[in-house]
């Protein structure tokens, strides 16, 4: 048995899936079958998504979040997803992370958001150690003051998924879309989108930041590669889920009710 | 909160009471709900151990009145900054009323758990449901008993 081996005996294990530009929305599908349906350990890594997407969370209202005008003019996706937290624009520059876990996976966590929230917090410092100044602020990844990482959560009985949206480029045009949420965390400071964020490129190149998070998943899990194509044939096609792309027409009307409204706050 | 006059010291000290559910109160340890027996129904919501432990919760996704619910399933969730939560019911039957307060106060989960920030209530198709729950002395164990491993 060679060292690597050994050091792995007694690690519960968990599966790997690793995409390369695979759409948001058949992700987010995967993963909350598999949170609802898999009794095993599950790490994604979906290093970028096809085209330029907005996803919301489970909450989330479009009149409330988006510039509605420009999304429907430029036909941008609008997904709901099934886990909390705000808002993010996803493109081919955002590398996705996500864990889908057992409650009792990790020993001595307790799961509830921030016990698991600060524990991704210590494998991410792994991964970013000498890189820059990384920490966990108000449930966004760091570095300094500005946020690179966008965390969400969803947390069943018996398990839990912690996934992330890391930023490792972006297109300013495409924040211009997002408002200024309500929601905010204190210490953006009501920056707007491009002052708040940061570039991870500046920091580290991305098959590095893959590789790292790879191995900092092995300290804590023996990991195995799986394909995608033999999980597929095993998932239920029946399985319902609560993710949805939003249709043109629910745009339509939560634009017009957001102009309706501002009409009438005018007129008061 | 409670304000108390400490004669001795000739001073009041404000302490925080955790609220506390009625003695008639039964609990799903493994996913912290509640259920009160109120006449042919039974309110269910979430303990204050488990508000405690998700923080400020921002949304309620609430069933629809008539849904089934089965004991130990999800029927709902709650939102709190970036989880989703499941709340899974205690008691099997169907739901006769959710607490649409909810739906612009999410907060009362959070400041009263046990009282105004109820969920829904379920006619019982079942009440030897209540014979697998605990009861408020050993549910108050439990969740001692949990965080201390921790």
């Amino acid at each position: 048995m060679t060292i690597s081996q050994t050091r792995n005996v007694g690690l519960p294990l968990m599966k790997l899936v690793r995409w390369k530009g695979v759409p948001i929305l058949q992700q987010l599908h995967l993963e909350e079958q598999l949170l609802r349906t898999s009794s095993e350990n599950w790490c994604i890594i979906n290093d970028g998504t096809n085209d330029p997407t907005i996803v919301m969370g489970i909450s989330g209202k479009p009149a409330q979040l988006l510039k509605l005008d420009s999304v429907l003019n430029d036909r941008i996706p609008v997904i709901r997803r099934y886990t909390g937290g705000g808002t993010v624009v996803v493109d081919c520059g955002t590398v996705f992370v996500t864990f889908i876990c057992n409650k009792d996976a990790v020993p001595g966590l307790q799961p509830y958001p921030q016990p698991i929230m600060s524990w991704s917090s210590l494998l991410y410092a792994l991964v970013f150690r000498g890189f820059g100044d990384f920490s966990l602020r108000e449930n966004d990844y760091v570095f300094g003051n500005h946020k690179f990482g966008g965390n969400a959560q969803s947390i069943t009985k018996n398990r839990w998924i912690h996934h992330t949206s890391f930023l490792w480029d972006y297109e300013a045009r495409n924040m211009a879309y997002l408002k200024l949420p309500a929601r905010a965390p204190e210490y953006r400071v009501a920056r707007d989108h491009l002052e708040f964020i940061c570039r991870m490129k500046d920091y580290m190149p991305r098959s590095v930041f893959v590789d790292r998070t790879i191995k900092a998943v092995e300290t804590y899990f023996s990991v195995r590669p799986v394909q995608l194509e033999a999980m597929e044939t095993n998932l239920n096609s029946k399985f319902s889920h609560s993710t949805k792309l939003l249709t043109e027409q629910e745009l339509e009307a939560a634009a017009f009710e957001s102009h309706f409204e501002k009409g009438l706050s005018h007129s008061l | 909160m409670v304000l108390v006059w400490r004669k001795n010291l000739r001073t009041c000290r404000l302490f925080f009471v955790r609220p506390k559910c009625a003695d008639s109160c039964y609990f799903a340890s493994d996913s912290h709900e509640w259920v009160k027996i109120d006449g042919n129904s039974a309110i269910v919501g979430i303990t204050d151990h488990a508000q405690d432990h998700l923080g400020d919760v921002v949304y309620v996704e609430l069933p629809e009145a008539g849904a089934a619910v089965t004991q130990g399933s999800s029927f709902g969730a709650v939102e709190s900054v970036k989880a989703t939560s499941d709340i899974n019911s205690p008691v099997s039957g169907k739901v006769v009323e959710v607490n649409e307060e909810l739906n612009s106060s999410p907060g009362l989960v959070n400041v009263s758990p046990h009282e105004n920030g109820w969920i829904i209530k379920v006619e019982m198709s079942d009440t030897g449901d209540l014979n697998s729950l605990m009861d408020s002395e050993q549910y108050t164990k439990f969740c001692e008993e949990e965080d201390a491993k921790h």
